[in-house]
């Protein structure tokens, strides 16, 4: 068949601007969360200038610097970092497998099992160390299986399987705060932690879990990022693409319930990161494209932005929860609107 | 590109949950010829069209490929030979023309590879087969309905099949998009030589354009062959219960059929009321 070359130069040019804009884009983020990370080694109640933060790095003993930076700071970026990474990537690989802003994890109710699991495990069982994570991913898991479960009535419906989320994520968070009201001597900063999720008092080996999971459970989304994409334009069209629908939607499902659920247990539920980072990025990027990695991104840099200002940017400390929830609750309140306006179709 | 591909289907039983729609079907799909499947609502039009390209699962018998049975062949491999424009496929917010049409491109790649001068090719030939190119760049989101099918159809051209099946790829057009998309699968036919079915609810578009028509009635085939044989007053009766005349089209030398309902047929009095067989008129409370 004929082909014009203007048609196959003019569209080979559009990709390749396509791509080179989305390297710019992603090494702007990069770059972003780099300057953050600098930004929150230095900075803290004390100013530690940037040589002495990086004499302690290289692990020299600065008198007056070395516990700050290494014992309070840097374990607190980490995992910022590495936390958002999870929370961004799995929250918008399950927006885009359901095609629905609102079927982010946090809303429908797996980060609440995480978290539910872990509040009982620590308050009611006394258990600590890796068994928690391991628990709150099964119950993460547990959830998603119960709300998909619940929905399947010859195929899942998104918008069924978003309502009965957010019934469970209601039922969920009540329990938590039911345990919390119940634990010998809890207070507020614990409560807050399993609420709305915070990285106060974090410890560097909390990032081990971390890493391991975006390594195995990252590692399989980004390889199916195209499959993804191709799920986008709905199953019928993907299935005609040639991906099979059913075995890829598990493991998605498996593996984005994976990352919030540790990610969910070290740091709790960050409130809406999962939520905010794939419709951020997603404006960010523009069209086309994978948003695993863009949103990965955004949720490392929302983390951090949060738990900066929530440390020092407002009067009192918070946990960077409340920070991004403040940022998250109007965005679901103008979704909820817009979808309204748009005739009620999710 | 097409070697002929045989798609078959025997003894195909298949419906969702316990409720089968499709009873016992055969059907050998004509190679290199426009078939059109038409039928009444709920007669199983949509559920042949799933059945063929393995989007449902047969309850009983199969559906082949050159005699292998689709459901054992591997999910890409079968995507490179057949392809499908579902209904109402969803475009993704803010995608442009040739970035929806490069999807197509899906089965051609593997876990690793990367996009290549062919794949470029494929995009760039689809375009054009479609007249999209100098809609390359814009988003899909903004296209009227008649270009945004002939974009949906550049996709599934991408895909670069030898059997290409589309569910009612002429629905929400208005008529000169209808005759747009029609021509245009004409020309794909005739140019690469690929097989389309198709379902169409236009029964006289359907017997000008397609050169195979099966008709369906409640999950069976009801009759199938040329449009000359296939639609006719006796089918039309069969089939949608409806009484017609059939007259040949002056534009295409095909059939072509007027409906005869209850009313606003009394210029060709005698002849339509002889076409109405007498247990109709029992049917109607107002007489």
């Amino acid at each position: 068949m004929a082909i014009t070359t203007t048609t196959l130069a003019t569209i080979a040019a559009a990709r390749h601007r396509r791509g080179r804009r989305r390297r710019a884009i992603l090494a702007g983020l990069v770059l972003l969360i780099a300057g953050m990370l600098a930004l929150t080694l230095m900075l803290g109640q004390s100013f530690t200038p940037p040589g002495q933060v990086i004499r302690v790095l290289a692990g020299q003993e600065v008198p007056g610097a070395s516990f700050t930076v290494r014992q309070l700071r840097l374990p607190r970026a980490v995992l910022s970092v590495l936390a958002g990474f999870c929370f961004g990537m799995g929250g918008v690989a399950f927006q885009i497998m359901l095609r629905n802003p609102l079927a982010s994890p946090d809303i429908i109710g797996i980060s609440s099992g995480a978290s539910a699991a872990a509040v009982f495990a620590i308050v009611v069982l006394g258990i600590s160390g890796p068994a928690v994570p391991i628990l709150a991913v099964a119950a993460g898991l547990g959830v998603a299986l119960a709300i998909y479960g619940l929905s399947f009535r010859g195929g899942v419906a998104g918008t069924r399987l978003i309502l009965i989320g957010i019934g469970v994520a209601a039922m969920l968070h009540s329990f938590i705060a039911y345990t919390l009201s119940r634990a010998p001597a809890w207070d507020l900063q614990q409560a807050l932690r399993w609420l709305t999720g915070s990285v106060n008092g974090a410890q560097l080996g909390q990032a081990l879990p971390l890493l391991a999971v975006l390594a195995l459970a990252g590692g399989v989304l980004l390889s199916r990022s195209r499959d993804l994409e191709a799920l986008r334009m709905g199953e019928d069209t993907a299935a005609a693409l040639g991906v099979r629908v059913g075995p890829t939607r598990t493991l998605v499902i498996a593996c984005a319930v994976g990352m919030i659920a540790v990610a969910t247990a070290i740091t709790g539920p960050i409130s809406f990161v999962a939520f905010l980072s794939g419709p951020i990025a997603a404006r960010i990027m523009g069209s086309g494209g994978s948003l695993l990695l863009p949103s990965a991104l955004v949720g490392a840099a929302l983390v951090l932005v949060g738990d900066y200002c929530g440390q020092f940017l407002m009067p009192g400390r918070y946990p960077v929860g409340v920070v991004t929830g403040a940022l998250g609750a109007p965005y679901l309140i103008y979704l909820i609107v817009r979808v309204n306006r748009a005739g009620g179709s999710l | 590109m097409t070697a002929d591909h045989r798609l078959i289907a025997e003894h195909l039983t298949a419906g969702y949950g316990d409720a089968a729609i499709l009873r016992d079907l055969d059907l050998a799909v004509a190679p290199g010829r426009i078939t059109a499947i038409v039928g009444a609502n709920a007669c199983g039009k949509s559920t042949l069209l799933r059945s063929l390209s393995r989007l449902l699962a047969p309850a009983q018998g199969q559906v082949t490929l050159d005699g292998r049975a689709i459901h054992r062949i591997p999910a890409r491999e079968l995507a490179r030979t057949l392809g499908l424009l579902p209904q109402s496929p969803i475009a993704p917010e803010g995608i442009t023309v040739a970035e929806l049409v490069g999807r197509g491109r899906h089965p051609h790649h593997g876990l690793m590879t990367r996009w290549s001068a062919e794949d470029d090719r494929a995009v760039a030939a689809a375009l054009d087969a479609t007249q999209t190119a100098e809609l390359a760049e814009r988003p899909v989101d903004e296209l009227s309905g008649g270009q945004r099918q002939r974009v949906w159809i550049a996709m599934a051209l991408a895909q670069q099949t030898g059997i290409l099946l589309l569910d009612e790829p002429t629905t929400f057009l208005d008529v000169s998009h209808q005759v747009e998309v029609l021509d245009l699968l004409v020309d794909l036919n005739m140019t690469r030589g690929t097989t389309i079915v198709m379902v169409l609810h236009d029964l006289n578009l359907a017997a000008r354009y397609a050169d195979l028509l099966v008709a369906m009635r409640e999950g069976r085939l009801y009759a199938s062959g040329p449009p000359e044989e296939v639609l006719t007053a006796g089918t039309l009766r069969a089939v949608f219960g409806l009484d017609s005349r059939v007259v040949t089209d002056p534009i295409s030398g095909k059939p072509m059929m007027l409906p005869i309902g209850r009313h606003r047929v009394g210029t060709s009095g005698p002849t339509a009321a002889s076409a109405m067989p007498e247990g109709t008129l029992h049917d109607d409370p107002m007489r």
